[in-house]
């Protein structure tokens, strides 16, 4: 579908794409564009917000935008991996058996479905380095909790509504636990600070199966184990 | 030697404000920054410094501060009296705060935020180049707290004499009913009648922060004294005509979202990023410092603009 231009006030513009790959592939165009204009990205799945600086005018910024956005070439066949980050975890979650029981899987086969598929970060919100992780098995699609916990430990790994996500500080949250990693997700002093940005690959290794040669990392991708970034 | 100002007594929440941090959405970080940017700027403006300094936003007043040296204070938005070692001094003016001496705030009689200034400004560490709290991320300096030392940064004091020394507020605060312009979108088309938004009046809710303003429909407009020249029916409730999910999308400044129950939440500096209902419509920019100073229990309504 061809991407359509929706009024978000007079200092943003909402491009609404209609899937991830194409919101990825805009984003990318419009960061290169360098429009002096601009404040700042939000990506998400299927729409894309552009912020702009004061004293804009927003109907020219928009018309800009949507331009770029029009003439953005998707080619799904040249998607790169790149170098997922690849994040350990040891599934222990208190809320895998639940998941296993709403999916008809066994608690293994929740597993293999989890670290089974690459994913890839539609975007971060909800907390600071809070990626929203898309494209996993479609099987593990659960619903959030009805009630959010208080309380969510970081390094919580969960799922919901189709995405997966690694809580990267202590915060309330709905979402299916299943699992923790002691990866750091976000680090203040690193730049940039959220290990895992809009648009990038993440795979999931299960620690305690990682004498399978299938899940050891790639020479060429980074482990986000403690300490490494 | 570097100045210092002392917190001598907090009030209900003293947090450290400046423009906000800004080209960290792909972190999930928000702008956060001083609430009322108008009375902000202002209040810099007045003590000489450059814009962008850090400042005290001070909510409902409350705040007692000493000066370590010689100092140039202002303070802007809200006007809560304030007095220097017991001497009422004037709102919106730079005021000299000697070595020693305190200025006190007390409680605003309108608006809810104040902003203090100190020429050469706030000068605490940056997180992510902001030295903003962001309340919604917990980034940036914890709230203050009595007997906090805050450092001063260098003044220039020549900066000062290009400043006025007095002038009006930037923000008009503390209307019966506080107009906001807004615009329509970008899910105006999920609602039976988006246009209701603009229709009768709108309350502040208590539960409100500076995430947002939670907004419900008064219990008696006409009770409550209301100026409405209708004398219709009850204020329609905003009704959406589906009950499809939206997937999650990027808030703007002002987006005004309203979730399943149809009570809107106005999205203030400390918004998060992104949202899962749908957003009616977004107040313009110009009016958000107004929608700042809102206290709870007060009115407001809205006006479509195209």
């Amino acid at each position: 579908m061809t991407p359509r231009l929706l009024t978000a006030g007079d200092r943003a513009v909402l491009v609404q794409t209609d899937d991830l790959a194409t919101t990825l592939a805009i984003t990318a165009r419009i960061r290169q564009a360098h429009l002096p204009e601009m404040e700042d990205l939000i990506p998400a799945s299927e729409t894309l917000l552009v912020r702009v600086i004061a004293g804009t005018d927003i109907s020219s910024f928009g018309a800009r935008v949507l331009a770029l956005a029009i003439g953005t070439h998707i080619d799904d066949s040249a998607v790169d991996l790149g170098h997922p980050l690849h994040i350990p975890v040891r599934y222990n979650g208190p809320d895998l058996e639940e998941v296993a029981r709403e999916t008809g899987l066994s608690c293994a086969e929740v597993i293999r479905a989890h670290v089974g598929t690459p994913w890839r970060a539609a975007f971060v919100g909800f907390a600071p380095g809070f990626a929203y992780l898309a494209g996993g098995d479609p099987r593990l699609r659960v619903p959030r909790h009805a009630e959010s916990r208080t309380s969510v430990p970081a390094g919580s790994v969960a799922i919901a509504g189709g995405f997966s996500a690694v809580y990267p500080r202590q915060s309330p949250g709905g979402w299916r636990i299943i699992g923790t990693t002691d990866a750091t997700l976000w680090d203040i002093d690193a730049d940039p600070p959220a290990a895992v940005q809009p648009g990038g690959w993440v795979r999931f290794v299960d620690i305690d199966a990682t004498a399978t040669p299938s899940t050891t990392s790639r020479s060429t991708s980074r482990t986000a184990t403690k300490g490494a970034r | 030697m570097t100045a210092h100002l002392t917190v001598v007594r907090t009030g209900p929440l003293d947090l450290l404000q400046d423009v906000g941090r800004t080209g960290h959405a792909a972190d999930g970080v928000g702008r956060s920054g001083a609430a009322d940017r108008g009375s902000y700027a202002l209040a810099n403006s007045l003590v000489g410094n450059p814009a962008g300094a850090a400042v005290i936003e001070c909510t409902l007043g409350g705040l007692t501060v000493r000066a370590e040296e010689d100092l140039f204070v202002a303070v802007t938005g809200a006007p809560a009296a304030a007095e220097v070692d017991g001497d009422l001094v004037a709102h919106a003016s730079r005021i000299l705060l000697g070595r020693g001496q305190t200025l006190r705030l007390r409680t605003p009689r309108t608006g809810l935020r104040s902003y203090l200034a100190v020429g050469g400004g706030i000068a605490v560490p940056t997180v992510l180049g902001s030295a903003s709290s962001d309340t919604l991320s917990e980034l940036g300096p914890a709230p203050l707290a009595n007997g906090d030392t805050l450092p001063i940064g260098a003044h220039d004091p020549t900066a000062v004499s290009v400043a006025p020394a007095t002038t009006t507020d930037a923000t008009v605060i503390g209307e019966a009913v506080t107009a906001l312009r807004v615009l329509l979108g970008p899910r105006d088309d999920w609602f039976t009648n988006a246009a209701d938004l603009a229709v009768g009046e709108w309350q502040v809710s208590v539960h409100s922060n500076r995430v947002g303003l939670r907004l419900h429909r008064p219990a008696s407009a006409a009770a409550a004294g209301s100026s409405v020249a209708d004398t219709g029916p009850p204020a329609p409730p905003l009704q959406r005509n589906s009950t499809r999910e939206l997937p999650s999308e990027g808030l703007p400044l002002g987006a005004i979202q309203v979730p399943p129950s149809g009570q809107p939440v106005l999205f203030l500096a400390d918004h998060p990023l992104t949202g899962g209902y749908p957003v009616i419509a977004v107040v313009l920019d110009d009016d958000i410092d107004r929608a700042a100073q809102l206290r709870p229990g007060q009115r407001l309504r809205f006006v479509l603009t195209s």
